[in-house]
C-alpha cells in the first residue's frame, strides 16, 4: 500500500514539475544561493512578474 | 579530428575542492563499451522482436494485421535508433562535454535560465513539441495503407526527424538558447540569415492556417463540439483569474479543477446538443467558425499571457500527457485487428480523393510532424536549451523526445486505420466528391472499387449517432477521423458501446485544445517577429509594450492566417485536399532549413568524416519539399498542380461554362481560379527562400570544409560546479559520482555557479 501511495505521490510531483508548479520554490532557492542583492520577491509577486515576462517574450507550441 | 572549442580550458578552471562535474571519459567509454551476456542478450531480444513485427506488418499478406505490432515495430526500432545511433551521433558529432555548465548554470536567473530536472525537462519538451501534427497528418496519409506511412514515421524519425531536433537543441545550448532565426544569421550571413526569417514567418502563417482549419472541419455543424471547445475559453478565463488572485502558483490545483470543468463541458455538451434550443444555437456552418476562430485568434493574442494562454496551456499539457498515456494502454490492451491493406489501390496513384499527389514525395509531406518536423527547430532552439542541466542530456531530451512524439503518431495511425476503410474514405473524401448525405456517400464509396470495401447508408448513419454527431460524412481534416478511430478502441477499454460519444468529442476536444493553443501561441510569436523584423526601419516597432505597434501587428498576422483559413474554408475542391500539402511542404521546407543551418555548424566544427549524418537528412528533406514544390507548381495535371488547376478553370470561365468540375457556380470557378493562384504564388516563394538558404548553407559548408574548419559563435566555456546523470536512469559509474556530490555539505551542494 506503501508503495502505491508513494508512486502516486512521485506522479503527482512529477506532474507539478512538468507544468512548473514549483517555479517560485526553485526562485527561491536560486535567490539564497546566489547571494542576490535587493529583495525578494513574494510568491503573488514572483507568479505576476512570470506571467508579464511571458507577454514581451512569448513561446511557440507546436502543430 | 577537428578542432573543438578548448576544453582543456575548462578541465583546468574546475573547482578542485568540488567533486568532477563529469564523469570520467574513460570510465564512461569503458562502460559503454562492457558488453555483458545479459547486455547482449537484451539487445538481441529486442532486436529479434523488432524484426519479428516489421515482418508482420511488412511482408505478411494475411485479411488482417494486429495493432501490436505496429507497437512492437515502433518501440525496438526506437529502442534500437537511441542506443545506437544517437550514441554515433553524440560520440562523433556533437562530443558534449559535462565539464563546461550550461546556459542553464552560467545565466542562472532563476526565473528563464534554471536547471531542470532531465526527466522533468523530458516531459516539458515533449509538451512543447507534440501537438495535433502528428495527430493528424497519419491519418490523412492513411489514404495509400498503412504500410509507407508506418516506415516513413518510424524509419524518417530516427535518421532524421529525432536528428534534427537534437542538433537544434545542441548546438542552441552551446550559443547560450539563440533561436533558430539568430543562428541561421550567425552561421549563413545577412542574405541566407534574411531569407531564412523571412521563410520562417510565412510558414508559420501557413501552419496556423491549416491547423485552424482543421478545427473548423471538426466543429463545422457539430452543435456538441462547438459548446465543449467554446466552454474552454470561459474555462482558462476562470483558471487564469484563479491563478493570478485568489490561489497565485497553485498550478496543480487548477488544472485539476480546470479538467474536471472540462469534462463536465465535454459531458455537458452531449445534453445542450441533445436539446432543441441547443441544437439551433451551437449548429455554426464553416464559414461561421472559421470568423468566430479569426476574432478570437485577434482577442487571445492581444489579451495578456495570463488570463487565456497560460490557463489553457496547462489545461492542453495535463490531457496531452493523460490522453498518451491512455490511448498507449488502450491499444496494448485491446489489441485491434487492422484489416487496411498494406498499399492501397491509392498508392501507385496521384489522384486520391484525401490527399492529391503521388505517393513520392506526397506521402513524405503529409506525415511531417512525426517523422520530421521543422516547427521542432523552433521549440529545440529557444525553451528547452536554457533548462538542461547538463549537455549530454541533451541525447536524452531532444533526440528522445522526438521519438516519443514519433510513437503519438504511430498511435494515431493504428486508431484511424482501426475503423472501416469505407468509413475512412465517406468521412475523409471532400464534399463534392460524396454528396453530403449518407446514401451519395456510401454510393461514392462503393464505387471507388476498393478491396473488401461494401458499405451500406446505415452503417454511416449508425456510426454518426454512436459518436453524436448529426453526420460523419466528409469531415476532412484527420481530427474527425481519429476521434471515430479513438472512440471506437477507447469504448471497449473504458465504458462500451454508450460511451463512444464522450470519447469521440473527448478526442475532438483535446485536439481543438492543443491547436488553439498553437494558434495563439504560433501568432504571438509571428507578430514578434514581424515587429523586429519592421523595428529594423521604424525603430518604435521593437518596443514590444508599444500597444499600437503590437496590434497592428497582430492584426496583419490574424489577417494573413485567416486569409488562408477562410480560403481553404469556402475552396469548392476541398480545403484540406489541396492545403494540407502545403502544410507539410512548408514544415518541411522548415526542416530543411534547421538542418542546413546545422550542417553548416557542423562543417565550421570540422568533423567532416561524420558530416553526412547531417546531410542525409537535409538531402532528403530537400529532396522531398522541393520536388513537391515543383509538382505544386509546374504539373500539367489539375488535381496536382496549383496553376494547371489555375488554367483550367480559367479557361472554363473564359469560355462562358457556369460550372467546371466540383465547383457547381461561376462564383465558385472564381474561387478556385483565385485561390490556386495564391496558393501557387505561395509555393513558388516558400521554395525560392528555402532554397536560397539551402545554397547559403551550402557555401558556407564548403568553405569550412576548404579552410579545414570555420568561426564558431559558441559561448565561451565556462566550468561546471554541479552534476546529474545523462539519461533516464542512471548508470553505475553516475551513481557513484552521484553519491560523491551527495556527500557534499549542504551549503556546497546547492552552491551555484551562476554569479561569478
Amino acid at each position: 500500500m506503501n508503495a502505491v501511495v508513494r508512486g502516486l505521490r512521485g506522479f503527482a510531483t512529477y506532474m507539478g514539475s512538468l507544468m512548473g508548479a514549483d517555479a517560485y520554490r526553485k526562485y527561491l532557492e536560486h535567490f539564497e544561493a546566489s547571494g542576490h542583492s535587493g529583495s525578494v520577491m513574494t510568491e503573488r509577486e514572483f507568479w505576476r512578474d512570470r506571467m508579464d515576462r511571458q507577454d514581451s517574450n512569448p513561446q511557440g507550441r507546436c502543430c | 579530428m577537428g578542432k573543438i572549442s578548448n576544453q582543456s580550458g575548462v578541465a583546468e578552471g574546475l573547482d578542485p575542492t568540488l567533486p568532477p562535474p563529469a564523469v570520467d571519459d574513460s570510465v564512461r567509454e569503458a562502460e559503454e563499451r562492457r558488453w555483458t551476456p545479459a547486455k547482449i542478450g537484451l539487445w538481441i531480444a529486442i532486436s529479434l522482436l523488432g524484426a519479428v513485427a516489421w515482418f508482420m506488418l511488412a511482408l505478411v499478406r494475411g485479411e488482417t494485421v494486429n495493432a501490436i505490432w505496429f507497437v512492437f515495430a515502433a518501440v525496438c526500432t526506437y529502442l534500437i535508433g537511441y542506443r545506437f545511433y544517437s550514441k554515433v551521433i553524440e560520440r562523433y558529432l556533437l562530443k558534449p562535454d559535462d565539464r563546461r555548465a550550461t546556459p542553464a548554470e552560467y545565466k542562472a536567473d532563476g526565473k528563464d535560465y534554471v536547471r531542470t530536472d532531465r526527466n522533468v525537462l523530458f516531459g516539458h519538451h515533449f509538451a512543447a513539441i507534440a501537438g495535433a501534427g502528428p495527430l493528424v497528418g497519419p491519418v490523412i496519409a492513411a489514404q495509400m495503407g498503412y504500410l509507407p506511412g508506418t516506415i516513413w514515421i518510424i524509419i524518417g524519425v530516427v535518421l532524421a526527424g529525432a536528428v534534427q531536433d537534437y542538433l537544434v537543441m545542441f548546438f542552441s545550448m552551446r550559443r547560450g538558447g539563440r533561436s533558430l532565426g539568430q543562428m541561421a544569421r550567425e552561421e549563413l550571413g545577412v542574405i541566407g540569415g534574411t531569407a531564412a526569417l523571412v521563410a520562417t514567418l510565412l510558414i508559420m502563417i501557413i501552419i496556423v492556417a491549416i491547423l485552424a482549419l482543421v478545427v473548423v472541419n471538426a466543429l463545422g455543424e457539430s452543435p456538441w463540439g462547438v459548446f465543449s471547445v467554446g466552454m474552454t475559453i470561459p474555462i482558462a478565463l476562470f483558471m487564469g483569474v484563479y491563478l493570478r488572485f485568489i490561489r497565485p502558483g497553485k498550478v496543480m490545483e487548477v488544472s485539476i479543477i480546470g479538467f474536471v470543468l472540462l469534462m463536465a463541458a465535454i459531458i455537458g455538451g452531449g445534453a445542450v446538443a441533445g436539446t432543441e434550443w441547443g441544437a439551433a444555437f451551437f449548429h455554426l456552418d464553416k464559414v461561421t467558425i472559421a470568423w468566430g476562430i479569426i476574432i478570437y485568434g485577434f482577442i487571445a493574442a492581444i489579451l495578456p499571457v495570463w488570463l487565456l494562454l497560460a490557463p489553457r496551456d496547462y489545461l492542453s499539457t495535463f490531457m496531452k500527457i493523460g490522453v498518451i498515456v491512455m490511448l498507449a494502454l488502450a491499444i496494448i490492451v485491446v489489441r485491434p485487428e487492422i484489416t487496411v491493406p498494406a498499399f492501397s489501390e491509392f498508392a501507385g496513384r496521384e489522384n486520391g480523393p484525401v490527399f492529391s499527389g503521388a505517393l513520392f514525395p506526397f506521402l513524405f509531406v503529409t506525415i511531417a510532424c512525426g517523422a520530421l518536423s521543422g516547427f521542432h527547430a523552433l521549440i529545440s532552439s529557444g525553451t528547452t536549451p536554457k533548462l538542461i542541466e547538463k549537455e549530454r542530456q541533451t541525447r536524452f531530451i531532444g533526440y528522445g523526445g522526438m521519438l516519443m512524439e514519433s510513437f503519438v503518431a504511430i498511435m494515431a495511425l493504428v486508431a484511424a486505420i482501426s475503423i472501416d476503410r469505407g468509413i475512412y474514405f465517406a468521412m475523409n473524401a471532400p464534399l463534392a466528391l460524396t454528396g453530403g448525405t449518407v446514401e451519395s456517400a456510401a454510393q461514392w464509396v462503393n464505387s471507388l472499387g476498393l478491396a473488401n470495401v461494401n458499405i451500406t447508408p446505415d452503417v454511416l448513419a449508425q456510426t454518426a449517432k454512436d459518436v453524436g454527431e448529426e453526420s460523419i460524412i466528409s469531415r476532412s481534416g484527420g481530427a474527425p477521423t481519429l476521434a471515430v478511430g479513438l472512440a471506437h478502441i477507447m469504448q471497449q477499454f473504458i465504458g462500451g458501446p454508450g460511451m463512444m460519444a464522450f470519447w469521440y468529442h473527448f478526442a475532438i476536444m483535446f485536439e481543438a485544445l492543443f491547436i488553439l493553443t498553437a494558434v495563439d501561441a504560433g501568432t504571438r510569436v509571428a507578430r514578434f517577429m514581424l515587429q523586429d523584423s519592421i523595428g529594423n526601419f521604424i525603430p518604435k516597432f521593437k518596443e514590444a509594450s508599444w500597444r499600437p505597434g503590437a496590434w497592428l501587428c497582430t492584426a496583419i498576422m490574424v489577417a494573413a492566417w485567416g486569409a488562408v483559413l477562410i480560403m481553404g474554408v469556402t475552396d469548392p475542391l476541398g480545403g484540406i485536399n489541396t492545403l494540407f500539402p502545403l502544410f507539410g511542404i512548408a514544415n518541411q521546407l522548415l526542416a530543411a532549413i534547421a538542418l542546413a543551418v546545422c550542417l553548416a555548424i557542423t562543417a565550421k566544427r570540422g568533423v567532416f568524416k561524420w558530416l553526412w549524418i547531417v546531410a542525409v537528412p537535409l538531402a532528403f528533406a530537400a529532396v522531398v519539399t522541393i520536388t513537391a514544390s515543383f509538382h505544386k507548381i509546374f504539373s500539367p495535371v489539375p488535381a496536382v498542380g496549383y496553376f494547371a488547376n489555375n488554367q483550367a478553370f480559367s479557361k472554363a470561365l473564359a469560355d462562358g461554362k457556369t460550372e467546371f468540375g466540383t465547383a457547381k457556380t461561376v462564383a465558385a470557378m472564381e474561387a478556385v481560379v483565385r485561390n490556386t493562384m495564391i496558393q501557387g504564388v505561395l509555393s513558388v516563394i516558400f521554395v525560392t527562400l528555402s532554397i536560397i538558404v539551402i545554397i547559403a548553407a551550402l557555401l558556407a559548408t564548403i568553405k569550412a570544409i576548404r579552410a579545414g574548419g570555420g568561426q564558431d559563435h559558441e559561448d565561451p566555456p565556462v566550468p561546471s560546479r554541479v552534476f546529474a546523470p545523462a539519461g533516464l536512469f542512471p548508470t553505475q559509474v553516475e551513481k557513484k559520482l552521484l553519491a560523491e556530490w551527495n556527500a557534499l555539505p549542504a551549503e556546497k551542494r546547492t552552491q551555484k555557479a551562476g554569479h561569478h
